[in-house]
Order: structure tokens, then C-alpha cells, then sequence
């Protein structure tokens, strides 16, 4: 049977209250004020829709890398690169090898949703696992609307035949080129259409007709449906058209708006994730993509599914918050100010291409080395062994560190280097296993490390090369995922 | 063991520009006045030079590559001139390699030359600038403060001193400094500065301040350097010699390897552990008479007085509080003011140090002259505290 084996979930920790949107462009849209209550998901300066795949897919995959995943799909509509692979960066960041197949999937909300339906029939035919990921990480220009319904996030599923948390059971689709909103080749910003319109021709006719194919197509009736997830930024929108398709009152889903808004393509997954970690064995969940037409797909879960209580999920992530009531830092952050970063940011920071596929394992995947001979781990890998009292040459085999517990043993808050969120903190890092590095901190508050502090590695923009328009990935150690 | 350095190279003269925000300066005139002071004080005209050595560290902001920037402005007779470059070692090392020439007879009177000239960056503290494509795509992002201020949490740590008392004793390790910088006409800051001061200075790499972080500066150092009986033959009746000249380099240990702590300088340790044996110390803390440490921040210096062995492991603040190491205490610091008074242009310091001593050991030294000094040490630290060049040299009256 084939559906979900594992899923996870990745909200950044930093939420911007609404209240603090309206306060500071009230003044120009006062159509802004009746959206003042809950708050939205933001990125660190360093975090895009790739980092928050990654880090999806971690939670989904929760430290093991399973040797029969066969495809790798990455869904955004706000991909790092245009012409870059993006699902391959996933891959190598998540060390899985490269005999498989990776795609990017884009251009529509309803991508995910699309993919995934794609990506569950071919693994149902080529057996083994395929790892499907979504980010995104939209931007909207400041005083309009979307500022305030957008939130930041990721989701990641395991799909595959056996073991399953969650079957899947069929899906319904229609496409109609009804364009609510579109965002043109080189343009920073969507351009959206008349809410109302939107509602009663888009959401009220197109969703019921998905729906009704996927009951069709799956034998159930409406009535079984137990979770609807639906994303959408019209108020009450989802309990309009569960109450339409005939589902039971209680079976739409909160659609997250209050404590994150809507993360793009990717929240239907968003969703999906939320709903399987509130779900019980033998729930049916019929999930929603909508865009140009609309994808019902619908899961039936089972009794595996409480195998998945370690995965942060989407729960887990939004529980650990903080809040963010610097406005400025959210413009600068998401590149909607053009900000003088003084002399010490001009620094060409121009890549290497071939020093980087060379060391793609090292620098992409956090691979290092493991000495056969002393047992000593090392990062960088290195032809001669670190360790003082062996010196072998040539003895070192790959070793994963991303896993690994990643200990403070000395740290610095840097007011002099030039870091989008100063102060810069960074520090000795020890890991688990073994090995150490010198390496930067994210997501830390000031006065909030420690020596001996355990935190884990996660995969960043460790910087953006704006002139070539390159972002530069690497690793980061960050505080560890838990409730604030 | 070799048979060392000691006592097989003399200092025939020395010189040293004054240091500070040089505005009105090249490279080239820094270079000038300090060799003109130099060659005045040995005593001997350019032809005499047989070969020289240049050091100059960040070359991209100031004069370029190789040789050729010392021989043009010295006009030097098209002898060998080699550029030397490590760290903030590089002034020392200019001098290990003209002092090297002349113990192995390659040449009888060579020149160590170091300059850099700093204040063309457009900011304070040292230029930004990369280490090549794969260092930059996983070196943490730090500034040189934000490296060496975690030698304090580390050192706090594993000593048990609580911050606020670390905070203290580096501090009073930078007042000390600036009071022995206010006495030198050629230091850069001349001023005395109160404790308070220090410690509600803003923050630039926590828990270091302002004013526990050396200035940055334009300045230029040399040193003429023959052999004992060419000195002599020269009319130099009191000579001061060459003792031990070490260097020690990090191999990836403390940055890659699980035994190093943080809170100390390895290399450090290596390094003057060969040069007291080479030199012939064997109590150092009672020996050394004075010395000029690497005070690139005031945490560096006082872990460097631990690796140097003047003060015990985990005791040098406490060394530092009660004055050990004060213009009037038993084993001055940076008599001269130090680079915290000073400045570091790269190239210049480790020379910059050495003048003092030998200036101190000639009884030149005026309102900062000790009394009586034998052993003069200087020590440059260069990279950061888990990846470094570390320098010890030490100079002495010859015989002694």
C-alpha cells in the first residue's frame, strides 16, 4: 500500500505580530486594521525556502538516511535558484546519495499537491522511498495584505509502499486557468485579484468539484471525511466549503492563520503535517492544493502513525517561538530596505565552482572524516589524521557529522563583523561523535548561550553573494527545537 | 637540539617610526624614518647591507607584493630582498631570517624591515578580506576581537574565575598599558585611562570592550643585524645579542582536535618552552627581566603571560591584580604601551617590540627605563586562538 512512511515539519522560530504590521503601515493602508490579531512566521536573514526543506526533511527522516529513496522532489514557487537544481542542493545537504531521481516542482500554489499526487504513483510503481519536500518563503511589498497572510514554513514527507503511517487512498483534480493572483518572470511580487470574486467563483465552485472527483474516485462518502485541510486566506473560507461539500462541521482544519499564516505551495503540506499529528489510526484526511484549479487528495491513517511522536512536526516548531516586534528587522530581512552594511559588507564573496563541487560532501553535506586507524573524527576530512598521537595518512572514511549533538566549549557575541543581525554569534563547537569546528550561531538571542550549552547543526545561507546572485549554504549551530 | 641562536648575532642598530594614524604618510616614508634612524644608530651606510628582509602582512591594502617595495624606497643596491609574510610573526620573522643569514655566514650585516599601512581601509580594525574559495565557504564569520574574546569564556570556564573578575584583570592589563604608552613619544595613543573606563566601554566582541582591543595604526620598525665581532670591529662596546629566536605553527590540532581547551595558546607554550632552553632560562618568571607580549586584546595577554610561564597556569590575573607586571612591578609588560598603545601594523610589530627591548637594554629607554634589564622578550601571536603563528625571541646582553 502505498502513502506516507514519515513526515516533518519546519516553522521558523521568529513570529511577527500582526498588531506590529498595522502599527507600522496602518497609517498608509487602513484597510490593514481589521487583520491586527495573530501572527506570522518569519525567516532569519539566513533561512529560504531550500534551508527550510532541509530542515523538514531532517525532522522527516529524524537522523536515519534510508538507502532505497529513489526520487527526490522539492515543491516552491520561491526556489533560491531559477536555473540550479534546488532538489539536488536537498539531496546533497541531506547526503542521500545520487543515484535517483531529483525535480523541482513550481509555478502554482497547488505544486505540492500536484507533485505529491505525481510522486505517490510513481514510487507506487518503482517501490522503495521517495523524499518529498516543500518550502517557501514568500515576500510581499510592505503595506499590502499579503504581508499580513503570508507566513514563512516547510513540510516533508516519506512516501512509500510499505509501512505507512497514512495510506494513501486516491485523489480528485481539476484545472482551471483561474488566476486569483500570478507573479510574472523576474517579478518580486504577486499581483492578486478582487477577495470576493476570488471566494464565490474560485474557492465556492472550483474546490467542490476536486472534491467531489476525489470521493468519487476514492468510493467514500462525505460524511467520512474526518480532517479537511484547506488552505486559504479568506476568513472562514475552509468551513464555507467543507459546509458546501457536505463534511461533517468540526472536520475543517484551522488553517494556521493565527499562529503562522500561509507558507505558499507548501502549506497544503503544512496542513497535512499539522493534521497527522492531531489524527488517530483510521482517520480519513483529505487535503487541499489550490491554484489555477484544484487538488483533493485524501489519506487514510493507520495504526503506524503513532511511531511519528518524536518528529518536531509542525507543533513542535511553533512551539518554539519567539517574537519578533522589530518591524525594520523583518523589512531587512526579507530585502525590502536597502540597508548600508558599511565597508566591512563589501567583500566579494564570489564562489568557487569547481573548489565547491570538489568539496560539495564537505560543505553541502557535512561530511567529514573518521580516521580507520585511531577512530578519530575530524572536520574537514583530511589527508593525515588530526589527532596528535596518530598522524596516518590517507586512513579517513566519511563521516556524517549534521546528526551529531554539537556542544558550546567557547562562544563570542561580534559587534565588529559585518552580520545582517548583529551581534554575530559564533563559537567552538564540539560534536558528539567527535571533531569540532569553529562555527557560526543562528537563531540565538543575545545573552542566550552558554559554555556547555548543546545545541544541533542546521543547514543556512551562510551568505548571499548579491552582485552574482548566489547564495552561499552552509552549516550553523543553533539552539535546540523545544517549546518556548 | 641544534646548538641555537644565542649569542651568534648581534644588533648593530635599530629604529622605529612613530605609530599612529598616519595620514600624511605612504608606506614608503614610514619605511624611511625607520631606517634612517636605524642605519644612523648602526653606524653604517646602505652599500654595507649585503641582504635585507621585508615584512608586510596584508599587502593587498598597501604596497603590493615581494621585495620590491622595500628595495625601491630604500633604493637599495639590487642585494636580495625577501618579503615574509605570517601573521602578525611577520616582523619577527623578517628578523629570524636576517638574523639566520648572519649566523650561517651568508651575510655579515643584513636588514629586517617591517611595515604596514593600515589607515587606507576607510574603517577601524584590521580590513575584511577572504582566505581563499574553500576556507570562505566554511570559516565562521568572525572578526579578530569576536576570536579572541572567546578566549575568556573558555579561560572563565575552566579556571573557575568568574567573568566579572576576568573582566577586571583584563581591564587593569590595558590601564597598565596605556599608563606605560603615555610615557612614549612614538606610541600611537598617549593617554592615561582609568579602570571605570575600560569597563563600561562598548562592547565589540563580548566580553571584550573598546579599549581591551589594540588600536590599528601605520607604523614601521627595522633592525640591522651582524655578528658579534663585526659589531665589535664597528665600535659597538656594549652589544646587545641575539638569545633564542623560536616560532611555533598550528597543525589543526586545537581547531580540529578534541584536546585543546580554548582557554590557552598552544603554540605559545612550544614556542617559548624552546626558546628558554635555547636562550639558557630555566626559571623564566625570574630571568626575563621585561617583555612585550602580543596584546592584539588584553585577554591575549594575559593567557600569554600562562604560555610564556611568567605567571602559573590559572593565576595570571591574579598576577595582573596585584601588579606584578606594572612599570614598577617584578616582570614589566609592555613597557612601551604595547600594541594596545601602539597599534598593530602587521609587519612592524614584532620589530616595534624588539626596539624597545634593545632600547631598555642600552639604558635609552628615558622616562621608562628599568633598572638594570639582562633579558628582553618579545612574542607575537598571529591568526587566531585555534589556528596560529606564535614567535618568541629573546635578547640579552651578549655573554650574559
Amino acid at each position: 500500500m502505498v502513502g506516507i512512511k514519515a513526515y516533518g515539519g519546519y516553522v521558523p522560530r521568529r513570529r511577527l505580530p500582526r498588531s506590529v504590521i498595522v502599527e507600522n503601515n496602518g497609517w498608509f493602508n487602513s484597510a490593514l486594521k481589521g487583520y491586527s490579531k495573530g501572527e506570522r512566521s518569519m525567516c532569519n536573514w539566513d533561512e529560504d525556502a531550500l534551508t527550510m526543506a532541509v530542515e523538514a526533511s531532517r525532522d522527516c527522516l529524524d537522523k536515519t538516511r534510508p538507502d532505497d529513496i529513489k526520487a527526490i522532489y522539492l515543491a516552491s514557487t520561491t526556489m533560491p535558484f531559477t536555473d540550479r537544481q534546488n532538489s539536488g542542493v536537498l539531496g546533497t545537504a541531506l547526503n542521500l546519495g545520487q543515484n535517483m531521481m531529483t525535480m523541482d516542482i513550481t509555478s502554482s500554489q497547488r505544486a505540492a499537491t500536484s507533485g505529491l499526487i505525481n510522486a505517490l504513483s510513481v514510487v507506487q510503481g518503482t517501490g522503495g522511498s521517495a523524499l518529498f519536500a516543500a518550502g517557501e518563503h514568500r515576500r510581499s511589498q510592505t503595506a499590502n495584505n499579503n504581508e499580513l497572510m503570508y507566513g514563512d514554513g516547510g513540510a516533508a514527507l516519506l512516501l512509500g509502499n510499505e509501512d505507512v503511517v497514512a495510506e494513501y487512498v486516491g485523489a480528485g483534480q481539476v484545472a482551471v486557468d483561474f488566476v486569483d493572483h500570478y507573479r510574472g518572470q523576474n517579478a518580486d511580487f504577486d499581483y492578486n485579484w478582487e477577495e470576493r470574486w476570488i471566494r464565490d467563483e474560485g474557492f465556492m465552485k472550483i474546490v467542490p468539484e476536486a472534491v467531489q472527483a476525489a470521493l468519487d474516485n476514492t468510493g467514500l462518502a462525505a460524511g467520512e471525511i474526518d480532517h479537511f485541510a484547506m488552505p486559504g486566506t479568506i476568513r472562514n473560507i475552509a468551513g464555507m466549503v467543507a459546509k458546501r461539500c457536505g463534511f461533517a462541521a468540526e472536520a475543517a482544519r484551522d488553517n494556521l492563520h493565527s499562529v503562522m499564516g500561509e507558507a505558499g505551495t507548501a502549506h497544503s503540506l503544512v496542513m497535512l503535517v499539522d493534521c497527522l499529528q492531531d489524527a488517530t489510526p483510521g482517520q480519513v484526511i483529505m487535503v487541499i492544493g489550490w491554484g489555477q484549479g484544484c487538488d483533493a487528495l485524501v489519506f487514510r491513517t493507520t495504526d503506524k502513525l503513532p511511531t511519528m511522536a518524536n518528529r518536531q512536526g509542525i507543533k513542535g516548531h511553533l512551539a518554539h517561538r519567539k517574537e519578533e516586534t522589530n518591524y525594520n528587522k523583518f523589512l531587512a530581512f526579507n530585502g525590502l530596505v536597502q540597508q548600508d552594511g558599511g565597508l566591512r559588507s563589501e567583500t566579494d564573496k564570489q564562489t568557487a565552482l569547481t573548489t565547491l563541487y570538489r568539496n560539495r560532501e564537505m560543505v553541502i553535506g557535512f561530511v567529514g572524516g573518521k580516521c580507520e586507524q585511531c577512530g578519530t573524527v575530524q572536520y574537514p576530512k583530511a589527508r593525515i589524521c588530526v589527532n596528535p598521537n596518530c598522524g596516518a595518512i590517507n586512513t579517513q572514511e566519511d563521516h556524517k557529522m549534521a546528526e551529531t549533538s554539537a556542544t558550546i566549549q567557547s562562544w563570542t557575541a561580534d559587534n565588529l563583523t559585518y552580520a545582517p543581525d548583529p551581534p554575530h554569534h559564533f563559537g567552538m563547537v564540539t560534536f558528539g561523535e567527535g571533531g569540532r569546528m569553529m562555527a557560526d550561531f543562528t537563531d540565538v538571542d543575545e545573552g542566550g548561550v552558554a559554555v556547555g550549552d548543546e545545541f544541533r547543526m542546521v543547514f543556512r545561507i551562510k551568505a548571499a553573494d548579491e552582485r552574482r546572485g548566489f547564495n552561499k549554504y552552509f552549516w550553523k549551530a543553533a539552539p535546540k527545537v523545544q517549546a518556548s | 637540539m641544534a646548538s641555537g641562536i644565542r649569542d651568534k648575532v648581534a644588533i648593530l642598530g635599530m629604529g622605529c617610526s612613530k605609530f599612529g594614524e598616519r595620514w600624511d604618510c605612504d608606506a614608503e616614508d614610514l619605511i624611511v624614518e625607520a631606517y634612517q634612524e636605524a642605519l644612523a644608530d648602526a653606524g653604517i651606510e646602505t652599500s654595507q647591507i649585503d641582504a635585507a628582509w621585508f615584512a608586510t602582512a596584508i599587502e593587498e591594502v598597501h604596497v603590493g607584493k615581494s621585495g620590491v617595495p622595500l628595495s625601491v624606497a630604500l633604493r637599495l643596491p639590487n642585494i636580495p630582498v625577501t618579503r615574509v609574510e605570517n601573521f602578525c610573526a611577520s616582523g619577527t620573522e623578517a628578523f629570524r631570517g636576517a638574523v639566520y643569514a648572519v649566523a650561517s655566514g651568508a651575510a655579515d650585516i643584513a636588514l629586517a624591515l617591517g611595515v604596514e599601512k593600515l589607515k587606507d581601509t576607510g574603517y577601524g580594525g584590521l580590513p575584511q578580506r577572504g582566505a581563499g574559495p574553500l576556507n570562505d565557504m566554511v570559516r565562521a564569520n568572525g572578526s579578530a576581537p569576536g576570536g579572541f574574546a572567546q578566549l575568556a569564556t573558555a579561560y572563565s570556564q575552566k579556571h573557575g574565575v568568574d567573568m566579572d573578575t576576568v573582566k577586571k584583570a583584563i581591564g587593569s592589563i590595558s590601564v597598565k598599558s596605556h599608563a606605560n604608552g603615555a610615557k612614549n613619544p612614538k606610541a600611537h595613543l598617549r593617554k592615561e585611562i582609568p579602570l571605570e573606563t575600560v569597563l563600561n566601554a562598548p562592547m565589540i566582541a563580548a566580553p571584550l570592550g573598546l579599549f581591551d582591543c589594540c588600536g590599528v595604526s601605520d607604523g614601521s620598525a627595522a633592525a640591522i643585524v651582524t655578528t658579534p665581532e663585526i659589531a665589535k670591529s664597528l665600535g659597538k662596546s656594549e652589544r646587545i645579542t641575539v638569545k633564542a629566536l623560536q616560532l611555533a605553527v598550528s597543525n589543526g590540532q586545537e581547531s580540529g582536535h578534541n584536546s585543546w581547551d580554548g582557554s590557552y595558546f598552544l603554540t605559545t607554550r612550544k614556542a617559548s618552552e624552546r626558546a628558554y632552553k635555547e636562550a639558557g632560562i630555566e626559571k623564566p618568571r625570574e630571568q626575563i627581566s621585561m617583555f612585550e607580549c602580543h596584546d592584539c586584546f588584553s585577554i591575549t595577554e594575559m593567557v600569554t603571560m600562562e604560555d610564556l610561564y611568567i605567571s602559573n597556569e590559572g593565576e595570571a590575573w591574579r598576577d595582573v591584580l596585584d601588579g606584578f607586571y606594572n612599570a614598577d612591578g617584578q616582570v614589566p609588560c609592555q613597557i612601551d604601551g604595547g600594541l594596545k598603545c601602539f597599534g598593530h601594523p602587521i609587519g612592524a610589530s614584532g620589530l616595534r617590540m624588539l626596539y624597545e627591548m634593545y632600547g631598555q637594554l642600552l639604558g635609552r629607554a628615558g622616562e621608562r627605563q628599568l633598572q638594570d634589564p639582562t633579558f628582553g622578550m618579545t612574542h607575537n601571536l598571529g591568526g587566531q586562538p585555534h589556528q596560529n603563528v606564535s614567535s618568541v625571541a629573546i635578547i640579552g646582553r651578549e655573554g650574559a
